[in-house]
């Protein structure tokens, strides 16, 4: 007989779960495995609420194996480590974000792609390596492989650097793989300002670059200026605007996930520009093909980033002071805080924190 | 410059959106002082001139003498004209003019020039508009003058000085010309044939990817593909998938992309040089999750032109032609339309084109 989430391994973990496509997240026991030879048990202390676990629990996507406990921003301590764990020790503080497995032979991991791995796995809702399920971070504790847990730098705060473990390589990465910190004074457009958004404007301002966030709503430009550094705001539906930006962004990071547009952000793109696809949307989007050809313009994706390039993430961030804005919440408050979510009424980032508001019932 | 509209020239125009050519006798500038006049000799029909003359991009200002795959030979330098002389065998593509000064011209990549000036269509700085190569004679600028490498056949080279370029500069920008790389290249007609002469010569291995099984045999056999794959054939499109380095999209006509994606490796890139009118759907989740690119391309700079040019004459690389006689233009371009030649008609100019008798 199939074992229940409660026995199916030898430790138990208290956590909270959605049940079904409602996406209703309530208090939740199962069970994790013991600490293996190469693994890393983190107390949990924070977790970022990131959209992915939003579109998770309301199988969004269609892919959603309940329950799902999610979560893929933690920040904690480690309070075990397996006899072949050379890089952690009792007491560290670490994170974990968004897989915590891989093959760890093919190209991809031996270039430290892990992410890119076809056997890669996600941190919640996936199989891991024993073929157990996946749980995340909306819980008490969490037990890795040490190759996927990352040392939290020393003046990186844990609750508002939680998020970076998904928010902030998922923007880190592609601005170093498309190239956009290689010379100075080059100008990204960030279209959206939500939990990617912003992290891109702090990042990207980091790297020296000139930045313009691109945005439907006129109300975030004071914020996006003054709070985030933005060196300028740009109204999608103002089309003076948009007429006298035309061919002036060398980059574009579109964090946007509804589906949208993207005949006026390839407009906004000089010569051999690069837009560069963050957002998940449920369809496809429309390719105009004539501003791209005439142009010479790219469209491109990616996709978090490998193990090495996060740890590098984490260690510029701390060195930069760059941290996500968030709002704090309780364990039991998820539930309005996904609704907030959904509505996009956050700045910019729930964090729960989770070891002083999970407790079993 | 020269002065405006001081020599005869003749050629084949078309008048109106039925886009019929007929004789049409016009004036080009004299020979300024940095310019190259040359007796035409052979000129492509590009799938371009087939949309101009039909008004179909819906920026054709009539009458409209196409053509920009030009070849012949210089009868006149201007006095500060160094790298032509009289008697060298010269070429045209599909731009005689840009501003000079902007950082694409700098950078050699005269096409993205924002005020580029296209060798039929254009307004040039005479305020007069450029007629193409349909006609019995051309004078260029010397900055927009390819030498033809005396071993290329002058007929079979016209076409590379737009397919030619058309395939070879985006190999190059997007490092898709290194030995032993996997490129596809989808369509075969005038930009994918050559696309498959390139990329054999640069070492890689072809697979050309069409929607029918017709051009099989062609494309192993006569092209020196190394397979064929037909993309309605989901068997044949799962065994390529995340195979490709790189994937010539030559294809014009609305299609899907998400099988193209789905043959590209991780970090591959499809390369769009068709230009289809409509947008097409772009699955992004292929783009993310395996960090695949789709990117644009238009034909190339100047000097990377003659580069390509030369290269072609390094691998004896030259188009499939039909050579065909100015009075069989209009024919052409049916046949162009229904895709029924192999691979660019060239018409033969020197021995065919005569002025309209009627004046």
């Amino acid at each position: 007989m199939a074992k229940s989430p409660e026995t199916e391994h030898p430790n138990k973990v208290f956590g909270w779960a959605a049940r079904d496509k409602s996406g209703v997240l309530s208090p939740f026991n199962f069970s994790r495995r013991d600490n293996g030879e190469n693994d890393v048990t983190v107390k949990i202390l924070f977790c970022g609420v990131c959209h992915t676990d939003l579109h998770t629990i309301k199988n969004d996507w269609g892919y959603s194996y309940y329950p799902v406990v999610p979560g893929h921003e933690i920040v904690g301590i480690a309070t075990k480590v397996g006899k072949n764990v050379t890089k952690f020790k009792e007491g560290d503080r670490v994170g974990v974000g968004v897989i915590t497995g891989s093959c760890q032979s093919c190209e991809s991991c031996d270039q430290d792609l892990e992410n890119y791995c076809p056997q890669m796995s996600f941190t919640y809702n996936a199989i891991g390596a024993d073929g157990t399920k996946n749980y995340g971070g909306y819980s008490d504790n969490i037990v890795v492989d040490q190759r996927f847990v990352l040392r939290f730098p020393e003046g990186l705060p844990s609750d508002s650097g939680a998020p970076l473990l998904c928010a902030g390589i998922t923007v880190y990465s592609p601005m170093k793989y498309y190239g956009m910190t290689e010379e100075a004074g080059k100008h990204l457009g960030v279209a959206g300002l939500g939990g990617l958004g912003h992290v891109a404007v702090k990042i990207a301002k980091a790297f020296g670059l000139k930045v313009t966030v691109i945005s439907s709503s006129p109300k975030k430009e004071e914020e996006a200026i003054t709070q985030l550094g933005a060196d300028s705001f740009l109204v999608t539906t103002d089309p003076q605007k948009m007429q006298a930006a035309i061919g002036t962004m060398d980059y574009i990071i579109d964090t946007v996930s509804a589906v949208h547009a993207l005949y006026p952000l390839l407009g906004l793109l000089k010569v051999s520009g690069k837009l560069i696809a963050l957002g998940l949307p449920e369809k496809p989007l429309e390719l105009p093909m004539f501003p791209l050809v005439l142009g010479r313009k790219m469209v491109g994706g990616s996709d978090i980033g490998g193990m090495k390039e996060t740890q590098e993430m984490l260690d510029f961030c701390a060195k930069h002071n760059i941290t996500a804005d968030i709002e704090l919440i309780k364990m039991d408050e998820i539930n309005s805080a996904m609704e907030r979510l959904a509505k996009s009424d956050v700045k910019y980032r729930f964090v729960i924190d989770v070891a002083n508001s999970l407790s079993p019932p | 410059m020269g002065k405006v509209l001081e020599k005869e020239a003749f050629g084949l125009a078309a008048k109106d959106e039925s886009g019929v050519l007929s004789p049409f006798s016009f004036s080009r500038r004299e020979t300024g002082e940095k310019d190259v006049r040359f007796k035409v000799l052979f000129c492509g029909i590009c799938h371009s001139d087939l949309h101009m003359v039909k008004n179909e991009w819906g920026s054709s200002i009539y009458p409209v003498v196409p053509g920009h795959e030009i070849v012949g030979v210089v009868t006149e330098v201007g006095a500060k004209v160094t790298k032509f002389k009289t008697g060298d065998n010269v070429g045209v593509g599909c731009l005689v003019g840009s501003c000079g000064s902007c950082d694409n011209c700098t950078e050699g990549m005269e096409n993205y020039c924002p005020k580029l000036i296209q060798t039929y269509g254009f307004k040039y700085y005479d305020d007069t508009i450029t007629c193409g190569g349909y006609s019995d004679h051309m004078v260029c600028d010397e900055g927009f003058v390819i030498r033809i490498p005396d071993n290329l056949p002058m007929d079979a080279a016209a076409p590379l000085l737009c397919a030619g370029i058309t395939v070879y500069s985006p190999m190059k920008y997007h490092g898709l010309d290194k030995p032993g790389m996997h490129i596809g290249v989808v369509g075969l007609g005038g930009l994918g044939h050559v696309g498959v002469k390139f990329a054999k010569a640069m070492g890689c291995k072809v697979t050309v990817i069409s929607t029918s099984e017709g051009k099989r045999d062609e494309a192993i056999n006569r092209l020196g593909a190394d397979t064929f794959l037909v993309s309605r054939d989901p068997k044949q499109v799962k065994d390529a998938m995340g195979t490709m380095d790189g994937i010539i999209d030559t294809v014009s006509a609305t299609h899907p992309l998400l099988p193209l994606l789905g043959l590209l490796k991780h970090k591959g890139k499809l390369v769009m040089v068709g230009a289809p009118v409509k947008p097409l759907e772009l699955p992004v989740l292929p783009l993310i999750f395996e960090r695949k690119m789709v990117v644009g391309s238009l034909i190339g700079g100047i000097k990377e032109t003659q580069e390509m040019m030369d290269m072609a004459a390094k691998h004896n690389i030259t188009a499939d032609i039909e050579l065909i006689s100015a009075d069989y233009v209009n024919t052409a371009m049916e046949r162009l339309e229904k895709a029924d030649v192999r691979y660019r008609f060239v018409i033969d100019v020197a021995n065919t084109l005569k002025p309209s008798p009627i004046l």
